[in-house]
């Protein structure tokens, strides 16, 4: 039996397929622009509203991610996506399509790493063939809802993070050889230090970063130094400085191996700020870029840890502080071909 | 003439540089700001102390959010003088028909012809 | 920093000064500049029509009030529509959002947002999300206002 409270490792490691990105077309002029295996023109894809195309974005992610890993709608277990709009429309009306059953689930920006987790916990418990994990964000979608209008003119605060317009997905299966595959998953608890201002969303999520790291060093026996890569959501600027800072109290040093997905995406991009955020940042950072890298076996082991800021418009107005959330899982090369 | 101008200009963006720094210094939303200037305007109004600022710089009082509370206020403090209660209570909005009815009707046929675009 | 204690006020101040620390400020001294000179301008600009007003329009004081207000409103409300209003809020800051204009802005900017909602529960409704507090406070101000001016009055004689 498993002795620690967070890490398992799987009892049979779980590949991963297929996956693909689907970016909009201000992250397709960042710097990883040309990874994401598509780039929408426009952030409208010719829809009626914004939500309408935030659907389509994920639909095109889950059709190329199948497509990849050669697998048919007919032979996936379990759908498991979530995304960051109220009751999570944008997984619930998408799994409309895919006919698949459908887990949806709600981790803000933390849902790429959710999804993979417990799609990984699933199928290595011997449940169900192949898992599909999806998520997506909309910068315009995203910013009506937590935030202020398109068309009202104000000023962005310098911490502040832009919402990535992109959806990610990824199928995962038990039978694999060379491929990506998650090995460990630590499983997060929500840490709240008191932040409330709903701009300074990498402030609010670095606490909980790095408790799950700290936990996740402590329990499984990694070092850092068996990593590539460690991977975070979307801290930005402020909040990769701060995890820094923290882990540091603890002296746990990632150095040159902390990546941030928010940070990277927006490099040198003007008028975001402190980087990229949404559950599209990671998502489609990890499909589109690290993956496709491992495969080409430029990378050997990553940790993926995803973080989420569990806000909503009515508890910023109650001026609760806000909650955060950490996800992670280690992915490793698949066998030599 | 010139003169005047001048003094709009300096009254008017000293207003707003007001503005600027509580949005800077506080983490104030843009709808708490707007509030915070008309109840300013009211209270500064009421006290007599907006007026004077009014017949010194012109628009430059008139045209920010606190010359809309200027204008609500003197309004019911007339009608209160004209009506009694019953003034104190509609004079503010009807001194500041125009402009309310203004912003409601351009405002929603401006939302309804146009559609909300993502800024690059 | 132990964060098994979430909830100890003293750990949540360390960690609040360690954020202040390491959040950038604005560059409020520019932003002021700015504020400046584009509120000025729209003061400017209110001044002018006042004049017009008042001048070959032929229109007493209180009647030239209520027509700059109605001018500043309808451009606000446009520039919003055709898409230009928020570039120039995210240069100006306050400078663009105190002027009336700016009130007319965040009008229209929530209403716009909605119009896939419908006219009447989406754009009737979201018009006043933002203005509608503005409206509430204002009003119940000037109310107070009328009420001093009444006990003045009395007091007064």
């Amino acid at each position: 039996m498993q002795k620690t409270r967070h890490v398992y490792e799987l009892l049979r490691p779980v590949y991963i397929l297929g996956e693909a990105a689907v970016a909009g077309p201000k992250e397709g002029e960042g710097p990883l622009g040309s990874c994401f295996q598509m780039v929408t023109v426009d952030d409208m894809l010719q829809q009626k509203s914004y939500e309408k195309a935030e659907c389509i974005m994920m639909e095109r992610a889950i059709d190329l991610a199948l497509a990849e890993a050669v697998v048919s709608n007919e032979e996936v277990s379990f759908m498991l996506a979530g995304d960051l709009l109220n009751q999570i429309i944008t997984a619930n009306f998408t799994a409309r399509f895919t006919k698949i059953p459908f887990l949806g689930l709600y981790g803000a920006c933390s849902t790429m790493a959710e999804t993979l987790l417990l799609g990984s916990l699933l199928l290595s418990g011997g449940y169900g063939r192949y898992a599909l994990c999806a998520t997506s964000s909309h910068f315009s979608t995203a910013e009506r809802q937590y935030r202020q209008p398109l068309e009202m003119g104000i000023q962005r605060p310098p911490f502040s993070q832009w919402t990535v317009t992109a959806a990610g997905a990824a199928v995962l299966g038990v039978q694999g050889t060379h491929q990506p595959r998650v090995t460990h998953v630590c499983v997060g608890e929500v840490i709240d230090l008191g932040i409330t201002d709903p701009n300074n969303m990498g402030a609010a999520m670095a606490p909980a970063a790095a408790h799950t790291l700290l936990t996740f060093f402590t329990e499984s026996g990694f070092r850092p130094e068996d990593f590539d890569y460690i991977i975070t959501g979307d801290l930005g600027t402020v909040g990769s400085d701060l995890l820094r800072q923290l882990l540091q109290e603890h002296s746990l040093e990632l150095g040159q191996r902390h990546f941030d997905c928010g940070v990277e995406i927006f490099r040198g991009v003007e008028g975001t700020h402190a980087g990229g955020s949404g559950c599209g940042c990671s998502a489609s950072v990890l499909n589109g870029y690290f993956l496709p890298r491992m495969a080409r076996r430029e990378i050997h082991r990553l940790l993926f840890a995803a973080t989420g800021a569990l806000l909503s418009p009515t508890t910023t107005l109650q001026k609760e502080s806000i909650p955060g959330i950490c996800q992670a899982v280690v992915i490793e090369e698949g066998a030599a071909c | 003439m010139l003169m005047d101008y001048l003094i709009t200009f300096g009254v008017g963006g000293l207003i707003c540089v007001v503005g600027q720094i509580l949005i800077d210094k506080t983490s104030m939303t843009p709808a708490r700001i707007l509030v915070v200037f008309v109840t300013a305007g009211v209270v500064l109004s009421t006290l007599g102390l907006y007026e004077p600022l009014v017949e010194f710089a012109g628009a430059g009082a008139t045209i920010p959010l606190t010359g809309f509370g200027h204008t609500l206020a003197q309004g019911a403090i007339e009608g209160a003088r004209e009506h009694g209660l019953l003034g104190a209570l509609f004079g503010g909005l009807n001194a500041a028909a125009a402009g309310i009815s203004a912003a409601v009707i351009f405002g929603y046929l401006n939302a309804v012809i146009f559609s909300a675009r993502t800024k690059p | 920093m132990d964060f098994r204690q979430d909830t100890d006020k003293r750990n949540q101040a360390a960690y609040a000064a360690m954020v202040k620390q390491a959040s950038p400020n604005s560059p409020i001294l520019l932003n002021c500049l700015k504020a400046f000179l584009v509120g000025g301008i729209i003061c400017c600009i209110g001044q002018f029509i006042g004049q017009l007003a008042r001048g070959p329009l032929e229109m007493d004081a209180k009647l030239a009030g209520s027509f700059t207000s109605v001018v500043m409103v309808f451009i606000g409300a446009t520039l919003t529509g055709v898409g230009i209003y928020d570039r120039i809020g995210t240069w100006a800051g306050a400078g663009s959002a105190v002027p009336i204009t700016g009130f007319a802005n965040s009008m229209v900017s929530p209403a716009i947002e909605f119009n896939r909602e419908g006219l009447i529960l989406g754009t009737g409704a979201k018009i006043f999300t933002i203005a509608g507090p503005v409206i509430t406070c204002g009003v119940t101000a000037s109310l107070v206002a009328g009420i001093i001016e009444l006990i003045r009055m009395r007091l007064g004689g």
